[in-house]
């Protein structure tokens, strides 16, 4: 296999990309599936993040990397691979939920005022948590479950800014909203995750949510 | 300037992005360390972000990436027909094979990093003065709202901190991290 596919995690490995990408413009579309390994992951999980069902999810984020290969000559150097490939993946990820998703009833969150200042409903204590606890597999269903009960207008946002690491107008862009929305948007989806986390991880990683209960802060 | 409450919680998305004014920062770090609810608040939001922000939340279903590699050979089976077809979805496979030896060889030249989530920090200047906290994972520019444990940092170059098998911090560093 080519060395300059290895790597990607640093400048060189930029450069290696700008040139696989190159490569495969010219026609070794084999080489495709060694571009996007390092972001399936990411594109998998921002389709979830929209359509919250494995399956499709897992069928958004193939058709867009497909998608990604077919237009792979429409990709502009000045931004990043990772962030075009997300965007792609947004965008079928959107498209289907409109289509197959339209009858799905959305979190009463999701009508809240977005505007309106929001009061932080808890304030438990809760200091420093070790990553390691993220081994722990229900803790990260924990994390998961919170995350899906948010309404999807704060769930797209979260997930592009705080887990694939978008800036705040790539964010914007990706879901066609005003950087103003994006950041007011990631405001509440932070205090609203914390809401619901902090009680039940604040002392006892043991304990249930809340919301588990059928007591929603809010 | 003196800020509330109401401000604080208003403010503190933008606090943890490192986007706003200087003076308000000021002013909400002197409203912060004498107001308990506001410092959970804090704490809370900054565990937010760091948690949901580790790539082990990132999980994919069992099989995922043979299936995606198997619809891409199919596609491209399909656009090629024939042999060419057929040749390439064997150069493809041998390549993803080659690709895990190589990516294994790679790891074992390295030091051994302190979480093996990290992303490499071979982009980061060797020389740059970063903070370190003795039990933490990972490095931070100074001024990095997402230290932990501050009573206990020590500065040293980034070349140290990378031999000490510290990763780089995905938010202050980004920078210098091109995967993401």
């Amino acid at each position: 296999m080519p060395e300059e596919v290895m790597s990607l995690g640093n400048p060189a490995g930029q450069f290696n990309e700008e040139r696989l990408i190159q490569r495969i413009r010219g026609g070794e579309h084999d080489l495709f599936y060694e571009l996007i390994r390092p972001y399936e992951r990411r594109a998998y999980s921002a389709a979830f993040a929209i359509l919250r069902n494995e399956a499709d999810a897992e069928d958004a984020a193939q058709a867009a990397m497909l998608k990604a290969l077919k237009h792979i000559r429409q990709f502009r150097a000045e931004a990043r691979f990772s962030t075009w490939l997300i965007q792609i993946t947004v965008n079928e990820a959107r498209m289907r939920k409109r289509k197959e998703h339209a009858h799905m009833i959305e979190p009463i969150v999701e009508h809240q005022d977005e505007e309106g200042n929001y009061t932080p409903r808890d304030f438990a204590d809760w200091r420093e948590i070790p990553l390691e606890t993220l081994e722990r597999k229900e803790v990260r269903q924990m994390l998961a479950e919170a995350l899906a009960s948010l309404g999807e207008k704060y769930r797209e946002v979260f997930v592009l800014r705080d887990m694939q690491y978008l800036s705040i107008e790539e964010t914007a862009k990706a879901l066609r909203i005003s950087t103003a929305s994006v950041k007011t948007r990631l405001l509440r989806a932070r205090l609203m995750l914390r809401d619901l986390l902090a009680p039940g991880l604040g002392g006892n990683w043991s304990s249930k949510l809340s919301f588990a209960k059928g007591t929603k802060p809010w | 300037m003196v800020v509330n409450c109401e401000q604080v919680w208003r403010e503190i998305s933008n606090y943890l992005e490192g986007d706003i004014e200087p003076g308000l920062r000021t002013a909400m770090e002197e409203h912060i360390r004498g107001c308990k609810h506001c410092n959970a608040v804090l704490d809370g939001t900054r565990n937010v972000v760091q948690l949901y922000g580790d790539e082990r939340m990132f999980e994919v279903p069992l099989g995922f990436s043979q299936r995606l590699q198997r619809r891409l050979d199919e596609n491209m089976h399909r656009d090629r027909r024939g042999f060419l077809g057929w040749m390439v979805a064997a150069a493809a496979t041998v390549l993803v094979a080659g690709s895990f030896e190589v990516a294994r060889s790679s790891v074992s030249s390295h030091p051994e990093l302190r979480s093996e989530h990290a992303q490499p920090g071979a982009g980061v200047p060797p020389d740059m003065l970063v903070l370190v906290a003795s039990d933490g994972k990972t490095f931070h520019a100074p001024g990095c709202p997402f230290i932990h444990d501050k009573a206990h940092v020590e500065t040293i170059a980034a070349r140290e901190a990378l031999r000490a098998g510290y990763a780089p911090c995905v938010r202050c560093m980004k920078q210098y991290l091109n995967a993401g």
